[in-house]
C-alpha cells in the first residue's frame, strides 16, 4: 500500500516527533509514504489573514506538485495543513479562481487529488492491521482533543461530527484505551497566537487541560502539531495561571498507536515532549 | 362564421395602469370573427356583467372572451353571466390580463401588445369551443377522518352532529393525540386532559361515529363523493368483545421497561398496554415487537391472567373496505428529539429534554406525577434553562420556518416550573417572542413580571455536562453580546415542530400534495386553507403546519363544515373538462389502437377498456374509455397517446394549436 | 433587488457572504472563545456591517476584533444561517492592513504573520529560528520565550539551519504576483 505524504513544516521542525511517529506506524502497518518532492509551506494562518490569493496559491503549488508526481491520494498529518489544502481544493472549484491561481503558480492543476488526514488514512487502510498487531494495549484513560481545523468547516472537510467527533475516540478504543467524555474536544487552543499572543493561548489551552484533568484523563491525544505545542510546550506558562499544576502529557494519536504496536518510545519521539510521558 | 364578443376589464387600475385597455378592445374589434369588443372599468360588477349579457342577446354571440384577472377568480362569474343570457357557459373563456400581464410588466406598448396577443389567442380558441354539459355524480354521505388527535376528534364530532356517518381512524391504540400528553394549556392554564377527555368519550359514544383505533389507511381510490378506502386494522391481539379492560394482563406482563410513547420516553410501559389511564378505548393491545411470546415463543402470562380469555395470539391484520364521500386528514405533527442537536450533546445528556417531555414531567398523569424532577437522578432542578428556537429558524441544521407554538409553550413551561418549584430559577433564551394571539402577549408578560422568569435575548452556542451540572453557554445580545454562562440542572429545548413520520407516504396514497417539509399543502394559502388540491380531501390541524389548539380546533370545524356542505347535495356537479377517446363512424369506430399506454400513464385509474362489438356480437376492437367520474382532466393520457385519439374537452389539441398559431401568424 | 449598501455589496463580491442573512441571534458570540477580549463580538460586528455606514466600517477596520478572530470556525459551524464569519474576517483584515488602520493589538499579530511569510518567501518552508528572530526584531520582544528555545533545541525541536526548497524562484514569483503586488491591494 503506497500513499502520497505531505509532512508540512511543523513536522520537520518543532513537531518532528509527529513525523517520526507517523513514519514509524506507517512502516509497522505496511504503508509506504511517498513524500511530495520539493513541497513548500501551506501558508497557514499567516497567508489567509494577509492575502487571499497567496493563501490559495501556496497550497495550490503543493497540490500541483503532487499531481505532477502522479499521486492520487495524499495523507496530511498536520491538521492545519490538511485544512488549508482541503479549503484550497474547494475554493479552486471556482473556474475564475482556478485560472488565476494556476497562472500565479505556473503549473497545471486538476483538483482531483484526494486529500486525507492521518485518521482517515488509518480508518481506510489499517484498522484490521492495527487490531491484529496490538501487542501492548494502550490501557489508559485519555481525552481525545480534535481542535478546530480537523473538523471545521464541516461543509468542506466532511470529516466526522462537527460537535463531539468520534474517530479518534474509536481509534483509542481499538488500541485498548478508554476515551473520556469531556467538553473541550473542539474548543480552540489559541492556534497561531502561540508567539504573538501567548497570554491568550495560555488561557484557552489552560481551559482545555483543566477540563481534561477534571475528568481524570491520563493524557490528551491530538492530531495537530499546533494543538500539541500549545498544550505541551506552553505548559510552564499555563501552569503558572492554574491553581494546581497539570502534568498530564499530550500525545499524538500516532504515538499512542505506536506504543500499542510495541514501537519504542524513542522511535516515536516521546522524549522530545516538554511534559514527560510515562506511558 | 363565428360571432365572438370580447370584453376587456380595467380591474380598477390593476390592469389599466400598465395596459392600454381601450387599445386592446380596438385591436380586437379588427380580428376576424369578433363581433364586438368593449372595455369597462369593472367587468365583474353587476353593470359589467349586464354589458356582456346584453351583447350576447343583441349580437347573437356564439362565443365570449373576457380579458380580466385569473380565471381562478372570476371564471365562474362570467360563465354564469353567459349562461343567464342563454349561451353555453363553456363557450366563455378568460384571458388572464392581470396576473399574466399587467402585474408582471412595466407600463408600455409591449405590455399592451402582449395583452392583445393573450386575448387574440383565446378568440382563436373559443372559435373551436364546443358546448359542454357539466357532469353529475352521486355522493356517498359518509366521511373518513384520518387521525384521532384533537383535530380529528373535533372534525368527527362536528360532521357526526350534522347528521352524517363518520369513520375515525387512529394509528395508535387510543385517540387523544398530542393534546392528551399536555399538562396545562396556554393562555388559560386549564388542564389539557380535563377539557379533552369529555370529547374523547363523546367520540366513543356517538351513534354516527365508527372508531377504528390501531388502524391505518392502506389505500385510497376514487374521487370526491365516491372514494373507496381500504383500512388496515392492525392486529391488537386482544378481542375487544371479550375484554373488559380490567388490566390484569398488564400487571402480569414481564416486559416492564419499554419506553412509553405517551410519556415521550420518560416513563415505561408493558408489552400489553393501554397507553394512558383515560385512553379511549380503554382496552389494551399487545406490542408484538416487545412481547416475549412473539419474540421468543414463550410467556403467555397475560393469557393466564385474563379472566375472559380475550387474548388472540393468532390474530392477523384485517383489511376493511369502506365507501366514503369525503376525507378529513388530521394526522398531526411531531417534535424533533434531543439526539438531533449536535451542540446540545446529540441526546447524550439525560437532563436535556424536549418541550414535550417537559409536558409529561409537569403533568399529573406523568412519570413524576406532576413534580418537576430530573430524568437522570430524580432530583428537583433548582436552575432550569429553556432554549427557544431549538431547531426552528435554523436552515443549516434544523428547519427554516418558525414552529409558532414554542414561544407560548416555553412561557407556559417556565411559568409551571415557577409555580411548582418556588425557589427555582428559570431562564429562557429567545430570539423573538412571537405571541400573536388572543391573550398571548399578556400571558408571556405574566411569566416575566409575575413569575419572574428571566428572559435573555440570545441563542445558546452549546450545552455540556460537568460535575452533574449542565453548563449552558449563551449570550445576551441586548448587552452588546455579553456572554452568559449558566450552570443549570435541567435544559428544556423548544424543539421544532415537524411533519409526522410517514406523512409523505400517506400523501402519496391519497394523491394530495405536500410542501418541502412534508406538511400537507392546502389548496390556497388564504382562501382555501382547509381544502387540498384533490377535491373531497380536507385538512385540519398540525398536519398542515405547526399550530396551537385553538387554531387546530377552528380548522377542524372549518373542514367539517366543508364536508357537511358537500353532503348537503345529493349529486355533485363537476366540470366537464375531462379526457374523451374519439369515436368514428364504421368501419374505423375509433382511431384508438388499444395500446393502453394511457392506462399506464393515468394517475387516477380513470382509463377503462371497452369492447366495440359488431351486430353479430363479435368483438371488433378493444379501445380505451375514460371514466368521467374518475378523470381529473390532467391531460397526461393525451400526451401519451400515440394515435392522437384522446383529447381533453375544452382543451383539445385543435384548440391549443389554434392558440399557438394565432401567435405565429402575426 | 439591487443592493445599494456598498459595504455589504463589497463583502458579497469578495467573499460570497451575504451579511443581510444574519438575524442577530448571537450564537456566534455565545460560542466565541475570544469574544470577551474583542472590542465588540462577532454578532455585533455583523450588525455594524448590516448598517453599511462608512463610520461603522471604519470602526470595524480599526478594531481588535478582526485580529483576535482565531478562525477556529466555531461560529460558522453553529450559525443557523451558515454565515461564513471567518471568511469575512479574512477580508476585513486584508482591508485593515491595506488601508493602514491597524488596531494596536494587531501589531504583534501582523508582525508574526509577516515574519512567517518572510521566512517562507526566502526558503519555501517555515524556518522557526528565522521566524522568531524576525518577530523579535519587529516587536522588540527580545526576551520572550528565551527559556523555551534551549529546551526546544535540546529536545531536537529546533533546526538551526533552514530547509530550503529547490524551486525558490518559482515560489518567489508567487509572492511577487500576490501579496507583494501593489495592484492586488487596491481591491
Amino acid at each position: 500500500m503506497k500513499i502520497g505524504f505531505y509532512p508540512g513544516c511543523s513536522l520537520k521542525g518543532s513537531s518532528r516527533e509527529y513525523n517520526e511517529s507517523v513514519i514509524a506506524i506507517a512502516k509497522a502497518l505496511d504503508i509506504e509514504l511517498i513524500e511530495i518532492k520539493d513541497w513548500n509551506c501551506c501558508g497557514a494562518t499567516a497567508a489567509h489573514s494577509m492575502n487571499e490569493e497567496l493563501s490559495l496559491s501556496l497550497p495550490a503549488r503543493i497540490l500541483a506538485l503532487a499531481e505532477a508526481q502522479g499521486l492520487k491520494e495524499v495523507v496530511v498529518p498536520c491538521a492545519a495543513c490538511y485544512n488549508r489544502l482541503m479549503v484550497t481544493q474547494h475554493e479552486l472549484k471556482d473556474d475564475t479562481k482556478r485560472e488565476k491561481v494556476t497562472d500565479i503558480i505556473q503549473m497545471p492543476y486538476s483538483g482531483e487529488l484526494k486529500i486525507i488526514n492521518v485518521l482517515q488514512m488509518l480508518e481506510s487502510y489499517a484498522m484490521d492491521k492495527i487490531q491484529e498487531k496490538v501487542t501492548k494495549p494502550f490501557a489508559h484513560k485519555v481525552a481525545c482533543y480534535y481542535g478546530c481545523l480537523l473538523v471545521r468547516p464541516h461543509k468542506i472537510l466532511q470529516f466526522d461530527r462537527v460537535e463531539d467527533p468520534q474517530s479518534m475516540d474509536s481509534m483509542i478504543k481499538l488500541i485498548g484505551g478508554t476515551p473520556v467524555d469531556w467538553a473541550f474536544k473542539t474548543e480552540c487552543c489559541g492556534a497561531g497566537f502561540s508567539v504573538s499572543r501567548t497570554d491568550l493561548v495560555v488561557r484557552l489551552s489552560g481551559n482545555i487541560l483543566q477540563d481534561a484533568a477534571d475528568r481524570n484523563a491520563e493524557a490528551v491525544i491530538v492530531a495537530c502539531p499546533m494543538c500539541q505545542s500549545n498544550l505541551d510546550m506552553r505548559r510552564g506558562a499555563i501552569n503558572e495561571t492554574l491553581s494546581k499544576p497539570i502534568d498530564i502529557p499530550v500525545l499524538f494519536i500516532t504515538q499512542a498507536i505506536g506504543l500499542s504496536l510495541g514501537i519504542s518510545p524513542k522511535e516515536l519521539g516521546l522524549e522530545r515532549h516538554f511534559v514527560t510521558v510515562k506511558m | 362564421m363565428s360571432k365572438i364578443g370580447v370584453f376587456i376589464c380595467h380591474c380598477g387600475e390593476n390592469i389599466s395602469a400598465t395596459v392600454d385597455c381601450e387599445r386592446v378592445a380596438q385591436e380586437l374589434a379588427k380580428v376576424e370573427g369578433v363581433e364586438c369588443a368593449i372595455d369597462y372599468k369593472y367587468m365583474c360588477s353587476d353593470p359589467g356583467q349586464t354589458i356582456i349579457k346584453d351583447a350576447i342577446r343583441e349580437h347573437h354571440l356564439d362565443g365570449v372572451v373576457v380579458g380580466a384577472c385569473s380565471p381562478r377568480m372570476h371564471e365562474p362569474t362570467f360563465r354564469r353571466a353567459c349562461a343567464e343570457a342563454g349561451l353555453n357557459p363553456y363557450l366563455c373563456e378568460i384571458a388572464n390580463l392581470r396576473e399574466h400581464c399587467s402585474w408582471v410588466h412595466e407600463k408600455g406598448d409591449a405590455t399592451t401588445n402582449k395583452a392583445i396577443d393573450l386575448v387574440k389567442m383565446l378568440v382563436e380558441k373559443v372559435k373551436r369551443n364546443k358546448p359542454l354539459e357539466s357532469i353529475k355524480v352521486p355522493i356517498t354521505k359518509k366521511a373518513l377522518v384520518i387521525g384521532g388527535g384533537i383535530a380529528g376528534i373535533q372534525a368527527s364530532l362536528d360532521i357526526a352532529n350534522a347528521g352524517h356517518q363518520v369513520i375515525l381512524v387512529e394509528k395508535d391504540p387510543s385517540i387523544g393525540g398530542h393534546m392528551s400528553q399536555l399538562s396545562e394549556t396556554f393562555p388559560t392554564l386549564d388542564c389539557s386532559q380535563c377539557i379533552l377527555t369529555p370529547r374523547m368519550v363523546e367520540v366513543a359514544q356517538h351513534p354516527n361515529i365508527t372508531l377504528y383505533t390501531y388502524a391505518e389507511l392502506e389505500s385510497l381510490e376514487g374521487f370526491i363523493g365516491n372514494f373507496t378506502a381500504k383500512i388496515r386494522l392492525k392486529a391488537k391481539s386482544v378481542d375487544y368483545k371479550k375484554c373488559t379492560g380490567c388490566g390484569a394482563c398488564m400487571q402480569k406482563c414481564p416486559q416492564k421497561k419499554i419506553p412509553s410513547e405517551f410519556n415521550a420516553g420518560l416513563g415505561t410501559r408493558t408489552a400489553i398496554y393501554v397507553p394512558f389511564p383515560q385512553a379511549v378505548p380503554n382496552k389494551p393491545v399487545i406490542d408484538r415487537e416487545h412481547c416475549n411470546y412473539y419474540k421468543r415463543g414463550k410467556c403467555k402470562l397475560c393469557e393466564t391472567a385474563c379472566p375472559t380469555g380475550a387474548i388472540e395470539w393468532d390474530k392477523e391484520d384485517e383489511i376493511l373496505t369502506e365507501q366514503v364521500g369525503a376525507i378529513v386528514v388530521t394526522t398531526g405533527f411531531n417534535v424533533k428529539g434531543t439526539d438531533f442537536f449536535p451542540e446540545y450533546g446529540y441526546g447524550k445528556y439525560k437532563d436535556v429534554i424536549t418541550g414535550l417531555q417537559f409536558e409529561r414531567l409537569a403533568s399529573a398523569s406523568g412519570p413524576t406525577f406532576g413534580e418537576i424532577r430530573r430524568p437522570s437522578d430524580g432530583t428537583i432542578p433548582k436552575k432550569i434553562v429553556f432554549i427557544a428556537c431549538a431547531g426552528s429558524r435554523d436552515p443549516a441544521k434544523g428547519i427554516p420556518y418558525c414552529s409558532k407554538i414554542c414561544c407560548m409553550y416555553t412561557a407556559k413551561h417556565a411559568m409551571l416550573y415557577q409555580h411548582k418549584v418556588h425557589d427555582g430559577e428559570s431562564t429562557v433564551f429567545y430570539m423573538d417572542i412571537r405571541a400573536g394571539g388572543k391573550n398571548y402577549e399578556e400571558f408571556v408578560r405574566r411569566a416575566i413580571e409575575e413569575d419572574h422568569v428571566n428572559y435573555v435575548r440570545g441563542r445558546v452556542a452549546r450545552v455540556y455536562e460537568k460535575d452533574g451540572k449542565l453548563i449552558v453557554k449563551g449570550v445576551d445580545t441586548l448587552l452588546s453580546g455579553e456572554q452568559v454562562e449558566i450552570e443549570a440542572d435541567m435544559v428544556v429545548l423548544a424543539t421544532a415542530g415537524v411533519a409526522n413520520c410517514g406523512a409523505e407516504v400517506l400523501a402519496q396514497k391519497m394523491h394530495i400534495s405536500y410542501d418541502p417539509y412534508h406538511f400537507f399543502a392546502e389548496a390556497h394559502p388564504k382562501l382555501k386553507p382547509v381544502e387540498t388540491n384533490t377535491a373531497g380531501i380536507f385538512l385540519a390541524g398540525a398536519c398542515q403546519a405547526p399550530k396551537d389548539i385553538p387554531e387546530t380546533v377552528g380548522m377542524a370545524s372549518g373542514a367539517a363544515v366543508k364536508v357537511a356542505g358537500l353532503f348537503s347535495n345529493n349529486e355533485l356537479v363537476r366540470e366537464p373538462l375531462i379526457a374523451v377517446v374519439n369515436r368514428m363512424p364504421p368501419p374505423v369506430f375509433s382511431t384508438c389502437v388499444g395500446c393502453f399506454m394511457c392506462q399506464t400513464a393515468c394517475p387516477y385509474n380513470a382509463i377503462e377498456r371497452e369492447e366495440i362489438k359488431g351486430r353479430d356480437g363479435k368483438v371488433i376492437k378493444t379501445v380505451a374509455k375514460v371514466n368521467p367520474g374518475l378523470c381529473q382532466g390532467c391531460g397526461t393520457c393525451v400526451a401519451f397517446c400515440r394515435s392522437k385519439s384522446i383529447d381533453i374537452q375544452g382543451y383539445s389539441n385543435e384548440q391549443v394549436f389554434a392558440e399557438v398559431m394565432s401567435l405565429l401568424n402575426q | 433587488m439591487e443592493n445599494i449598501n456598498k459595504v455589504s455589496g463589497d463583502i458579497l463580491k469578495h467573499t460570497g457572504v451575504d451579511v443581510s442573512r444574519c438575524y442577530q441571534c448571537g450564537k456566534c458570540t455565545a460560542g466565541c472563545v475570544l469574544a470577551s477580549e474583542m472590542n465588540f463580538p462577532p454578532s455585533f460586528l455583523m450588525r455594524l456591517l448590516q448598517t453599511g455606514t462608512a463610520d461603522n466600517f471604519e470602526r470595524i477596520l480599526r478594531s481588535n476584533t478582526i485580529w483576535l478572530c482565531l478562525n477556529c470556525e466555531n461560529c460558522v459551524g453553529r450559525c443557523p444561517m451558515e454565515i461564513d464569519i471567518p471568511k469575512i474576517m479574512d477580508y476585513l483584515r486584508e482591508q485593515s492592513l491595506n488601508k493602514k488602520k491597524l488596531h494596536p493589538d494587531a501589531k504583534p499579530i501582523v508582525a508574526f504573520h509577516k515574519s512567517f511569510l518572510d521566512s517562507i518567501k526566502k526558503t519555501g518552508r517555515l524556518y522557526e529560528v528565522g521566524l522568531i528572530a524576525g518577530f523579535k526584531a519587529r516587536t522588540f520582544r527580545l526576551t520572550q520565550d528565551v527559556k523555551l528555545a534551549p529546551k526546544m533545541y535540546l529536545n531536537g525541536k529546533l533546526n538551526l539551519m533552514p530547509e530550503m526548497i529547490k524551486d525558490r524562484k518559482g515560489l518567489g514569483q508567487i509572492f511577487v504576483k500576490t501579496i507583494d503586488n501593489p495592484k492586488t491591494k487596491n481591491k
